[in-house]
């Protein structure tokens, strides 16, 4: 069947529109503006996998905005569609229905959601936004509109003072990175005349403007994207939103990873195998620079989930090492570009971004569950709730065993890919993956047991399980989890396999634009 | 030389903003020195649309010649736009910092610690 | 805050419908001088923000309620997403120009290079402008209410 070709528009399209009458639906009832969103959400996620089985069979899609076809000079705006594109939204697109569907009753005695729900629905069209265009200063716009409204969404509960000092942070460290951003758009643009991201592609130079062009660009990126030492804004932030919130920030967080990828891979492909002095290629180079920032934040991120004692502080610290595996299966990759064992490496890192943001996406809705019933967060008061809480307790077993890299779960898939691969550039990279993932493991099965597990306290004797609408969210990502596990080979060759096809053969998204004129 | 003179002033507004920013520790102090940033990075997308005696680029009523060009124009005025919208944001949160915290002073406000 | 004394009062009175007359010419007039829905909305919200610091928060909040501004927003914002959706309906893509040529409102295609204006041309973009201008000024007002009724009712709650 052939979709038309305006579906890459409706993607970005619908969750607009349905942010803008969210508050004049607002207006007649409350349950209609539930099931008016999550309506929206189904509708535009289904729209995403359509898509999507477009692209994996048939390849590079692209839309321009305003016109029929492609005139030189080219200066409109163009989305265009690979396979890398398309894995970041799907992953998006099921973490936002995921996280509406809890906060149906985790939100309900708050004020204020219709300002919540339009929030929820603009970040929406931010994130699939970013992932989906094919030009600079529109990668640029929607970056600042989904910095803005998770700002907003972080900060929402404004009667506690943590909530609001977490967002202050958050938006000034983010406007940060963003005019940064802007700044080597603007380098670029002032030498080529050029904004789209093929025609850029084909016109790079390699020049000194443009060196600092791409160092602007990674450090601005990567500290969007939670890497140490710029990771001061992660654990306020996801310690402090509400549950459902963060759920939707991991995925936007992700999304900033794909720009680091997009800017290497797509932007400065032609100028990766240049030669700089000592023989030495700019892509080893940079390889090793993102390699050794990984390995820092692993390090940092377990050690330092060690001695926290706040609940949701705790699986941020975790959420900043996952964050550091995948830049570390991402970095061998650039440095080995080319042979077999890079492939691997790259496989690995894309596969782990998919359930890292499933894995810590479960953990944190546990977290809410537990903060749901008993109103408390901090890991010294909570005791013995294995007896009230029971499905919550085997879903928090899952995450754990998936976020440790345990077979049969989806965590140890893509991780031993991870290992074998940088076993062969450097065996110490190996070992400390190794022996930080058993650490991530102790971290939390002391969580487990201080929080689960334990005498039965007073305090804490009429828990109730949590209402259904949170427990069918779990539920469903736990089984997404259990089926990536069993079944890894079908999600590999089908939907990673050729994302990171089209990242290393960056030739092809740039002759689509180009090759026809 | 005359030439280079908004490439100064772009790189002063922008290390003055960083200035502002890192030593200064009112919390609205912060905040001029993001405005003192967004400015200089406006200023310099414009810089670069500027073209050899060039005239401004509006067709209606104008003197024959060489036109700057529209584009940066175009980009500058999305990047003020949602400059308001960032500035909007950061000062109402100032307002609730202050109802929290009664304070503007940003060593003291240190709630979120390790 | 309270109001100002009364010779302010009056000339913000005499002062107002000219900057509105002004902001809104600069609205219509986006897609020939330079101008367009931010810009002409800023105006009219600057000068419907001379008229808060005038006659006080107090007054104002009696007179305008922040609930039906949002109404207005809204609707700005609704009005350009259907306008590109109807791009799409009605011409080749999403976000296309399909009034331009037509012989229906805004049609007319001016002579390339310059001339004199004609307010007839520029197909979608005026009724764009339109949209924009009404979110931009029910935006910045709201903005501007609810900073002033925050810090007013802090300062009561600090006495």
């Amino acid at each position: 069947m052939n979709i038309p070709d305006y579906t890459i528009a409706m993607v970005v399209a619908i969750p607009l529109l349905g942010a803008f009458l969210t508050p004049l639906v607002s207006k007649i009832n409350d349950k209609i503006r539930n099931i008016f969103v999550i309506l929206v959400l189904a509708l535009n996620a289904g729209l995403v996998f359509l898509l999507a089985s477009e692209i994996l069979t048939k390849g590079i899609k692209t839309y321009i905005f305003g016109a029929k076809d492609l005139t030189f000079p080219i200066v409109r705006i163009l989305f265009e569609v690979d396979a890398m594109s398309i894995f970041m939204a799907i992953i998006s697109s099921i973490l936002v229905l995921i996280a509406v569907i809890y906060s149906w009753a985790f939100m309900k005695e708050n004020t204020g959601l219709d300002k919540y729900y339009t929030l929820i629905l603009l970040l929406t069209a931010g994130m699939l936004g970013m992932v989906l265009t094919g030009d600079m200063f529109n990668f640029f716009v929607f970056l600042e509109i989904s910095s803005i409204a998770s700002c907003a969404l972080i900060a929402f509960w404004t009667d506690v003072g943590e909530s609001v000092e977490a967002g202050f942070k958050y938006i000034v460290i983010s406007s940060m990175g963003a005019l940064f951003v802007l700044f080597a758009v603007a380098l670029l643009y002032g030498q080529y005349n050029a904004l789209n991201i093929a025609l850029l592609s084909n016109l790079i130079q390699y020049t000194f403007l443009d060196k600092i062009a791409l160092v602007l660009l990674i450090i601005a990126l990567a500290m969007k994207a939670g890497i140490v030492p710029m990771h001061m804004w992660l654990p306020d932030s996801y310690g402090s939103a509400p549950s459902s919130v963060t759920v939707i920030l991991v995925s936007a967080t992700l999304a900033s990873l794909y720009g680091v990828l997009r800017v290497i891979f797509t932007l400065y492909g032609n100028a990766l195998s240049t030669l700089i002095r000592f023989d030495i290629s700019v892509n080893v180079l940079i390889g090793w620079f993102i390699v050794a920032l990984a390995v820092i934040s692993i390090i940092i991120g377990v050690t330092m989930a060690l001695i926290q004692s706040d609940f949701n502080r705790l699986i941020a610290y975790g959420a900043v090492a996952e964050i550091g595996y995948m830049f570390l299966g991402i970095g061998a990759g650039i440095v080995a570009l080319g042979t077999a064992y890079g492939k691997i490496a790259l496989n690995g890192g894309i596969f782990h971004i998919m359930n890292d943001a499933l894995d810590v996406a479960l953990l944190f809705l546990v977290a809410g569950s537990i903060y749901y019933a008993t109103r408390e967060t901090s890991l010294d008061k909570l005791c013995g709730l294995a007896r009230n809480m029971k499905y919550t307790t085997v879903f928090f077993i899952i995450g754990l065993l998936a976020i440790a890299g345990m077979p049969p779960l989806n965590g140890f898939a893509s991780k031993i890919l991870i290992y074998e691969s940088t076993f062969q550039i450097n065996p110490i990279l190996a070992i400390v993956a190794i022996l930080c993932s058993i650490l991530l493991l102790a971290v939390f099965v002391k969580v487990f047991f201080s929080a689960f597990m334990g005498p039965k306290i007073s305090k804490y004797s009429d828990v109730k399980e949590v209402p259904k609408s949170m427990l069918i969210s779990m539920g469903i990502i736990a089984s997404i989890i259990v089926f990536i596990g069993l079944f890894p080979d079908i999600i590999i060759s089908n939907i990673v396999e050729p994302a990171s096809n089209a990242l290393i053969g960056y030739s092809e998204y740039v002759s689509q634009v180009v090759g026809g004129l | 030389m005359i030439y280079n003179i908004p490439y100064i002033a772009v790189a002063a507004l922008i290390l003055l903003g960083l200035y502002a920013l890192i030593f200064k520790r009112n919390l609205i102090k912060m905040v001029i020195g993001i405005t003192l940033i967004e400015s200089g990075v406006n200023l310099f997308l414009i810089t670069l649309g500027y073209r050899k005696d060039s005239i401004a680029p509006i067709y209606t009523s104008s003197p024959g010649g060489t036109m700057a060009f529209p584009v940066p124009q175009a980009l500058t005025l999305t990047s003020i736009v949602i400059g308001v919208a960032v500035l909007a944001l950061m000062l109402s949160l100032v307002v609730h910092i202050y109802r929290h915290y009664a304070t503007l002073d940003v060593s003291k406000i240190r709630r979120l610690k390790e | 805050m309270s109001e100002m004394s009364k010779i302010v009062r009056t000339i913000s009175n005499i002062a107002f419908p000219f900057s509105m007359i002004y902001g809104l010419y600069v609205i219509a007039h986006g897609h020939l001088t330079p101008g367009g829905g931010f810009q002409g909305g800023a105006i009219v919200a600057s000068a419907c923000a001379m008229i808060l610091v005038a006659f006080g928060s107090k007054w104002t909040i009696t007179k305008i309620k922040e609930k039906r501004l949002s109404v207005f927003e809204s609707l700005g914002a609704i009005g350009f997403i259907v306008l590109a959706l109807l791009g799409l309906i009605f011409g080749v893509a999403f976000f296309s120009n399909f009034l331009a040529g037509s012989k229906y409102l805004f049609g007319t295609i001016p002579p390339m290079g310059s001339g004199l204006a004609n307010i007839d041309t520029g197909g979608v973009l005026p009724l764009m402008n339109f949209a924009v201008g009404l979110k931009v000024i029910a935006g910045l007002f709201v903005i501007v209410l609810v900073m002033a009724y925050a810090t007013t009712s802090f300062k009561e709650a600090k006495k």
